[in-house]
């Protein structure tokens, strides 16, 4: 868990295959660059409509900075069958997430923690679930706790625009159309936790108003 | 470095000479741009520099696929299409339904290119404009959401038509005509189009800087004045009428239509994208080129002045078409 022996397979996968894939088919253009985290322990939350979305975060990154970048999924979709496991741990570099276990006593973000510990950048979907690629849904807490256990940890808000057009939920098609990611200021944990949620949820609130209206007409 | 050689070797001396002036005035563009700061103090030159960083790229782009000949010519402008196109299609109100009607219309592209890669014009010219016309609207009704439905296939057939249709033409004018005399070669007038056209963009931008008072667009393009598109077209009909016998086999009347023409249809492809984006309501099309916003920002002028200037030349000066 956690540990990449073929790390340089990985970064290579990512910057032969899936950014040139990313840029075919997003255009991959990303506002606020400079505010990306350059070393961990930090946190990227982002909204959630697509697999492209995972993609496009991954893309964004520089080599140098991508062995450390693992995006937080869920542990019942990615870690089905032995391909898919294989691909999600290898190439994608998931911390899988036990979401179905949450609620039930037992710590679904332990695998994070470690994560943070070892200085990596995480990218977690507070959202918990792809949604329409619309309007953001009611966000999960799990973020603020990770955030209080890690206060050093700076945690960067992204939006991202366009993603649920190119391969919404339940599409097996992807269609090229323009993507852009917001990345927004970094804050950090400040010692409220409905504070730090709703702080993270105007901060998305506030990119989204920000970004073209790569949508669709009616949605 | 025999390839290199070879490459060279067997183009027109005018055309060498025309990249070689684009090259030169490139150059001219950096040395003011590095003289401005001092001239002007506290000026702000960042998007003026971007903007000459991305011209070095772009140029190199058009003069490696014009070198190349008609092959290099096609692809490039098939990649200029398509990313012109998904740029549109993404920001045009498009309904969720149609989702696969926009994977349809990027098929329009490998087919046109195709038709242009066999030197099949007839077919090139009727592909778009009739059969694409019709098939969309139809493939939409197959699909059945019939709310705001002929506002949606208007915006298919401007995008397809503008983005690859139009662009098209340019890698068209590059089947050089068995037996015609031209004199610097296919790849010279293509040269021409797009030297003109973008010298025409730039040309307008520095006079509207320089002496632009009286707007021209007030509600579609703020920035454009009549200064900056007086001066323009007389800067780039000149340009078209000192350099036309060079590079298109067409004088006299004919090169004269061209020279005056050429820039108003550039300036036209400008405004009207213009009006697109600000009915989308924004500014640029994507962020792909630093400065100049996205190929289609790009690209607008040349989809009025494309076509155009394919159907002067052709009329005046090629016995085949």
């Amino acid at each position: 868990m956690g540990q990449f022996r073929m790390g340089w397979f990985r970064i290579a996968l990512l910057t032969v295959v899936a950014k040139p894939l990313a840029r075919i088919f997003t255009g991959c253009d990303v506002l606020g660059r400079e505010h990306l985290p350059t070393q961990g322990p930090a946190i990227i939350a982002a909204n959630h409509a697509s697999h492209v979305d995972t993609l496009l975060l991954l893309t964004m990154f520089p080599a140098r900075t991508l062995g450390r970048v693992r995006p937080a999924a869920a542990a019942d979709y990615f870690l089905k069958g032995p391909v898919m496991s294989w691909f999600s741990r290898n190439v994608i570099g998931i911390v899988p997430v036990e979401r179905a276990r949450a609620g039930q006593g037992q710590d679904v973000l332990a695998p994070l923690r470690e994560a943070l510990a070892a200085g990596d950048i995480v990218i977690i979907f507070p959202e918990g679930t792809r949604g329409d690629g619309e309007a953001m849904a009611q966000l999960k807490s799990g973020v603020a706790r990770l955030a209080e256990a890690f206060p050093a940890a700076s945690v960067t808000p992204a939006w991202l625009q366009g993603a649920g057009r190119v391969l919404p939920k339940g599409a097996s098609i992807p269609v090229p159309m323009n993507c852009t990611v917001l990345v927004g200021e970094a804050f950090a944990w400040a010692g409220d936790k409905d504070a730090f949620m709703e702080g993270l949820r105007t901060r998305l609130e506030a990119l989204k108003a920000k970004a073209p209206p790569q949508r669709w007409a009616d949605g | 470095m025999a390839f290199i050689d070879d490459v060279f070797a067997g183009q027109a001396p005018a055309l060498l000479w025309g990249l070689g002036g684009v090259l030169a005035a490139l150059t001219l563009a950096v040395a003011v741009s590095r003289l401005l700061p001092v001239l002007k103090p506290g000026g702000d030159f960042t998007n003026l520099r971007q903007r000459i960083a991305s011209w070095w790229v772009m140029v190199a782009l058009l003069a490696a696929a014009l070198l190349t000949g008609w092959q290099g010519m096609t692809a490039l402008f098939a990649v200029v299409s398509f990313i012109a196109l998904r740029e549109f299609l993404s920001l045009a109100p498009v309904r969720r339904e149609d989702r696969l009607i926009v994977l349809t219309s990027y098929l329009t592209i490998p087919v046109s290119y195709l038709f242009i890669a066999m030197d099949r014009y007839g077919f090139y010219l009727v592909f778009v404009p009739v059969y694409v016309f019709l098939l969309t609207p139809f493939l939409m009704a197959c699909i059945g959401q019939t709310r705001h439905f002929l506002t949606t296939a208007a915006t298919f057939h401007w995008g397809v038509v503008t983005c690859v249709y139009n662009l098209g033409y340019v890698a068209m004018l590059m089947r050089r005509p068995e037996g015609e005399m031209l004199p610097a070669g296919a790849a010279g007038m293509a040269f021409l189009l797009l030297m003109a056209t973008e010298a025409n963009d730039v040309a307008q931008y520095v006079w509207g800087k320089l002496f632009g008072r009286r707007k021209i667009t007030p509600t579609v393009s703020p920035n454009k004045t009549w200064e900056g598109f007086l001066g323009g077209w007389a800067t780039t009909a000149l340009l078209l009428w000192f350099l036309g016998p060079v590079f298109i086999p067409v004088s006299g009347i004919g090169l004269a239509v061209i020279a005056i023409t050429l820039p108003v249809a550039g300036f036209a492809g400008d405004v009207t994208m213009s009006a697109i984006k600000r009915d989308i309501g924004v500014k640029d099309t994507s962020a792909l080129i630093p400065g100049h916003g996205g190929v289609l920002d790009r690209a607008d002028s040349l989809t009025f002045t494309a076509p155009l200037f394919f159907h002067l030349v052709a009329y005046f000066g090629l016995t085949r078409f």
